[in-house]
């Protein structure tokens, strides 16, 4: 099948208002006879939910969490972009358009980014209007900071919680739609299959978490707002449920997987402890605002940093490598986050780590605390020159911006950021990969679509922060409630979807025999040990860092485990109860299967671009040796994956991706 | 370090339930109280026993999924953080602790330490939202100024995560911290006046029928709630539920 | 307004309500009292005025009766309906981690001073009734012809049992008011910049009035 991506002709600024102006339409009277299931409560999935239901359409939606506000879209920390320009910077919707193609390593679609940039100004106002409390001025208008990669302020914020905030509006617009009656809704509930009858998506099969209840639920259409996949590292700042599973079966019944490959690692998580860990945590970008990295000059330094005997205080400013700076003059800190991983693992790579685990690096405050210490005494007119009442004053600042994070930072490694510099290194965060879609956010299935982060469309090779919340919201709220009425005014005859045919039925019983496998099997290991070895193959050899022989070993090491898997994994209790275990054996067997094909993925891609880092493929000479080399002379196109079987049968479908409106340059950060 | 967990196990609501203890031993204090957890799962695992079951998912102190009663405290004996962030550092070798689930009429168990919280749920249902519709032609964001003040204090209110440690914590299981926050996030912003009137009452009516028991004031949800949500939000919500049953 | 007394906050508000008329109250009985500690005849003859004036005996006494039975019942109905909304309690609590013993026991406080009420009312309030509206003396005159409401009064703290139950009563007051006055103000909804003010001013009340009333039973023990 050739993939078509559907995209509008016209000049880029006009296609989606004349797509909307020429879609069909499903009027008010009819939507009442449509069914819609969402999966997942997320930004993505709980404002299509809400939106949808607004509409007209009967909304069935399902989370696996105790309350679609759990979604883990709240955890996301710093911010969401929007081209609103209230700070008269020259922010514009071609600005934030061109930031997004540029951070995304020209490996995203013009056209879909090009919407993304045109809605965000909408959803500012949508939330402001849902009474999200974005951070303000005194003067009573809206507050903005700026964001790794970028040149503007345009990033709208609410302390160190936005993505809970914006979650909770979104949550609130379904909430007034769950109380009207228009979205039923699931909690608890695992989507474990999507049902396709006569080429079309029409349903689901789902797991009651509580009871162990195996339901079929039917639609017009499915929407997927599941998530990403970063859980396939074991060790991510994914939420623990995060999964695969719902993205995986859509695979499985024909919808194409994207880009798998591409995989951001955030530069400012909390740095591993132990073998015990089970997640990381991140500390939002914005602290690199006011943050400097740094590791020591000397090895001597490191080694006597490492057995206790100095602190990083007690380092002088000349015997301090801020590589960041150092490298990237024009960026420094604010370099984006692909670039600032591999420079973190670049200094630990060659011994300057500053844990006992040798992968640390600093995040200093100390410059910043004094630069704004000084500003506030001049402010009240205090010393300058008073060093402790600077430090005093700066302490303030600091804590009135990034407070909660130097407390979370402090309850988890049992340091004082105010005094001494932080600890981090980079951790797997977000996944630009997933189920690749058309302009109109569909899958290769007919109805069956993927949103959010579920599906690969607008990020590229690697995401700018702070745009991750605008595209969940802006797919959700603003361009799938469009796009899915031109599919659906095709089904305001069809009635309601009957859930006693072969298909539903055929569906119903493959996932009640893996149920009963995992149930019956006499293993010897807990679910969690070949997740933990999953992990560990995907961080080493499929991490920030990649090359021929590590991904050719990935594969046949990963292909390995999943054998050993199906043969020796170990589920106590049953199927009619509560059971994790039993839950959590379903993900790893579709993590097992999603590993081999990202590394497969990463190894057909023999260039380096954005998250995706070959060693194979570096500037060798000039002023960018050593950077990333991109090759868009044969990989300038989205790799979308076709499910044959075994994933090492999968089939490769290029999407050659045009680049019309935006010149495709080296990402210099120089 | 070793401890002796004292955990209450139940296997379905119907069950009658009973605490039960284990060991668990070379415990890093770095560890969180989740991931101690997952060694003592690991343990009855690999012994074909059934693990202990409880909520959790972010493990950053967001989602409000973790619970647990934990020494006698919801989300144990630390400050301003959730079960899921509490470290063993606050335990010392030897200790033994107490872990049940969040106790309320309104919170169900479900199964050893997972309660069933879509009490919570159904209050936001009665009102908790502004009735605006996502059009996208809503006016732009920077028509409405909000005091920076109120905006902040609507923030602090919007904070709260939905864990219930409020509810575990009072002794009357009442929810008014949480409905507090709630009214108090809308009654503070502009946008959220319009229907100021029927929110409160809908969301206290719901919150009465739910079962949750009557505020007395003790203070003790606003000390153990991971977010710091303050009693002034009980106190916004009371003034507001006043003058909203005098009006209608 | 109909059903305002059927929801939670509804109920807590009309408990804060005759929390603080109860408090009015108190200070004007405890005022009253420690006149006889400075003069006999002022205390005689206020509590003349206050035993049979019309508008107290008629308007005040009943609303005040009303006010102690209502803030019993409406605290007994809210802790029963409280207890069934916990059906079963921790094996482990540590309620002092986060709240006062006061806050927590206000049940038992508040039943304690009932009982003392009950005492209260067969030392003075039955007699009193008895002599005014049974034997029909409104004269408030001994046989002596002086105001018997001193003599009374001293008569009472001659027994030290007595003067024990009384001055544990007001422990027991107290403790009550050390929650109960912070408290009322909480559920009428008034938390502001004055709070802490008042909860300043809550608890230098909740200490000196239960205390002066400890002062007035002993003064009276110890000089009779």
């Amino acid at each position: 099948m050739a993939l078509d991506s559907k995209i509008p002709q016209g000049p880029i600024a006009d296609k989606w208002t004349n797509y909307k102006n020429n879609i069909d339409l499903v009027n008010p009277a009819n939507k009442r006879n449509i069914d819609v299931i969402v999966v997942g409560t997320g930004l993505a999935g709980g404002s299509a939910a809400a939106t949808l239901a607004e509409l007209g359409y009967n909304v069935k939606a399902f989370c696996f969490q105790d309350s679609p506000r759990r979604a883990h879209s709240i955890a996301a920390q710093g911010g969401i972009n929007a081209a609103k320009n209230y700070q008269g910077d020259g922010d514009s919707t071609y600005r934030l358009f061109y930031d997004t193609v540029k951070g995304g390593d020209y490996r995203s679609r013009e056209a879909n980014v090009y919407r993304l940039a045109e809605v965000s100004a909408n959803i500012i106002d949508q939330c402001v209007a849902q009474g999200v409390p974005f951070a303000r001025e005194y003067g009573g208008l809206l507050d903005n900071r700026s964001f790794g990669g970028v040149l503007v302020s345009r990033t709208f914020y609410a302390a160190g919680q936005t993505g809970q905030q914006l979650l909770l509006g979104a949550y609130s617009a379904m909430n007034r739609q769950i109380g009207r009656g228009k979205i039923k809704m699931y909690n608890r509930h695992e989507m474990l299959d999507v049902v396709v009858v006569n080429g079309k998506a029409r349903g689901i099969i789902t797991r009651n978490l509580v009871t162990g209840e195996i339901e079929r639920h039917s639609a017009h259409a499915v929407v997927l707002g599941t998530g990403g996949y970063g859980n396939v590292f074991f060790l991510s700042t994914n939420a623990m449920g995060s999964n695969v599973t719902a993205a995986w079966k859509a695979h499985k019944r024909g919808s194409y997987f994207a880009n798998p490959c591409y995989t951001q690692i955030h530069p400012t998580c909390i740095p591993v402890s132990g073998d015990h860990q089970s997640k990381l945590t991140l500390m939002s970008e914005s602290l690199r605002n006011d943050g400097r990295i740094w590791v020591p000059k000397n090895i001597e330094d490191v080694k006597a940093i490492r057995e206790g005997r100095l602190k990083p205080t007690e380092i002088a400013e000349e015997n301090r490598d801020y590589y960041l700076e150092r490298r990237y003059p024009a960026f420094g800190n604010l370099v984006p986050r692909d670039v600032a991983s591999r420079a973190a693992k670049e200094r630990c790579d060659a011994g300057y780590g500053v844990n006992a685990t040798g992968e640390a690096v600093y995040l200093d405050f100390a410059s910043a605390i004094e630069r704004y210490g000084k500003e506030q005494a001049t402010i009240k007119h205090l010393d300058v020159n008073d060093k402790a009442l600077v430090k005093k004053l700066g302490q303030e600042v600091v804590k009135n911006k990034y407070g909660n994070l130097f407390q979370m930072y402090e309850k988890i490694v049992d340091q004082d950021p105010y005094n001494t510099p932080m600890m981090i290194y980079p951790a797997v965060h977000y996944t630009m990969g997933g189920l690749w879609v058309d302009y109109n956010l569909m899958t290769t299935v007919p109805g069956l679509y993927a949103i959010g982060e579920a599906n690969f469309s607008d990020h590229g090779a690697n995401r700018l922060g702070a745009s991750a919340l605008m595209q969940g919201l802006a797919d959700g709220y603003f361009v799938l409630p469009y796009t899915i009425g031109d599919y659906l005014s095709d089904d305001i005859r069809t009635g309601a979807i009957p859930t006693d045919t072969p298909e539903f039925e055929q569906a119903e019983k493959e996932v009640r025999e893996r149920i009963n496998f995992f149930i019956s099997n006499k293993g010897s290991h807990s679910v969690d040990y070949f997740h933990k070895k999953l992990g560990k193959i995907m961080w080493n050899k499929v991490g920030m860092s990649r090359n021929v022989q590590g991904l050719t070993e990935a594969i046949s090491e990963i292909k390995a485990l999943r054998e050993e898997f199906w043969k020796e994994v170990r589920v106590p209790g049953t199927n009619d109860e509560f059971n994790e275990e039993l839950a959590k054996a379903g993900r790893v067997a579709d993590y097992l299967e999603l590993g081999e094909l990202f590394a497969k993925d990463a190894l057909a891609r023999e260039e380096s671009c954005g998250g995706h880092f070959r060693e194979d493929s570096v500037e060798l000479d000039g002023e960018q040796k050593g950077e990333a080399k991109r090759d868009d002379e044969n990989f300038a196109y989205v790799a979308a994956w076709e499910y044959k079987g075994e994933p090492s049968a999968a089939v490769l479908h290029k999407e050659q991706l045009e680049f019309k409106d935006i010149e495709l340059k080296q990402r210099s950060y120089k | 370090m070793n401890l002796t967990l004292k955990i209450w196990r139940q296997k379905n609501a119907n069950d009658k339930g009973k605490m039960v203890d284990y060991k668990v031993n070379d415990i890093s204090p770095d560890m969180s109280f989740l991931e101690m957890l997952d060694v003592l799962n690991e343990q009855l695992v690999n012994k074909g026993e059934e693990p202990v079951a409880f909520d959790h998912d972010c493990r950053e102190g967001i989602c409000g999924m973790c619970s647990l009663y934990i020494n006698g405290e919801a989300h144990g004996p630390d400050r301003g953080v959730t079960t899921c962030q509490l470290h063993m550092r606050m335990f010392k070798d030897g200790d033994t602790i107490y872990i049940e689930p969040f106790r309320a009429k309104a919170f169900p168990v479900i199964k050893d330490l997972i309660v069933d919280r879509s009490s919570f749920d159904r209050i936001q249902h009665a009102g908790g939202f502004i009735s605006v519709n996502t059009s996208g032609n809503t006016i732009d964001a920077n028509a409405i100024p909000v005091n920076k003040h109120d905006a902040d204090d609507a923030f602090s209110a919007a904070t709260c995560i939905g864990c219930g440690a409020c509810v575990a914590s009072c002794k009357n299981s009442s929810a008014m911290l949480y409905v507090g926050a709630k009214v108090s996030q809308f009654a503070l912003l502009p946008q959220g006046k319009i229907e100021a009137t029927d929110r409160v009452l809908n969301m206290v009516k719901q919150m009465d029928e739910e079962g949750f028991g009557n505020c007395t004031n003790t203070g003790a949800c606003e000390v153990e709630c991971p977010k710091g949500i303050s009693l002034e939000n009980i106190a916004r919500m009371n003034r507001e539920y006043l003058s909203a049953a005098l009006k209608g | 307004m109909s059903g305002i007394l059927n929801s939670s906050i509804g109920r807590k508000f009309a408990m804060a309500l005759s929390a603080l008329f109860l408090m009015i109250f108190l200070l004007q009985h405890f005022t009253i009292n420690l006149l006889s500690v400075f003069s006999e005849d002022t205390f005689n003859s206020v509590s003349h005025f206050m035993g049979t004036f019309w508008l107290v005996q008629y308007v005040f006494q009943p609303i005040l009766i009303f006010g102690v039975i209502f803030h019993f019942v409406m605290g007994f109905v809210l802790e029963v309906k409280n207890r069934n909304a916990r059906q079963i309690s921790y094996a482990k609590n540590n309620g002092s981690a986060n709240s006062s013993w006061m806050s927590r026991n206000m049940i038992w406080s508040g039943l304690a001073i009932l009982a003392f009420i009950g005492l209260h009312f067969y030392d003075f309030w039955f007699p009193e009734i008895n002599t005014k509206f049974i034997q029909g003396d409104m004269s408030g005159l001994l046989p002596n012809g002086e105001y018997r409401y001193f003599e009374e009064l001293q008569h009472k703290f001659v027994d030290v049992w007595r003067v024990v139950l009384y001055c544990i009563a007001f422990v027991f007051l107290a403790l009550h008011l050390l929650h109960g006055f912070s408290s009322a103000f909480q559920s009428t909804g008034a938390n502001n910049k004055y709070t802490k003010g008042l909860q300043g001013f809550g608890k230098a009340y909740a200490i000196i009035i239960p205390l002066g009333f400890v002062f007035i039973a002993l003064f009276h023990y110890f000089n009779h």
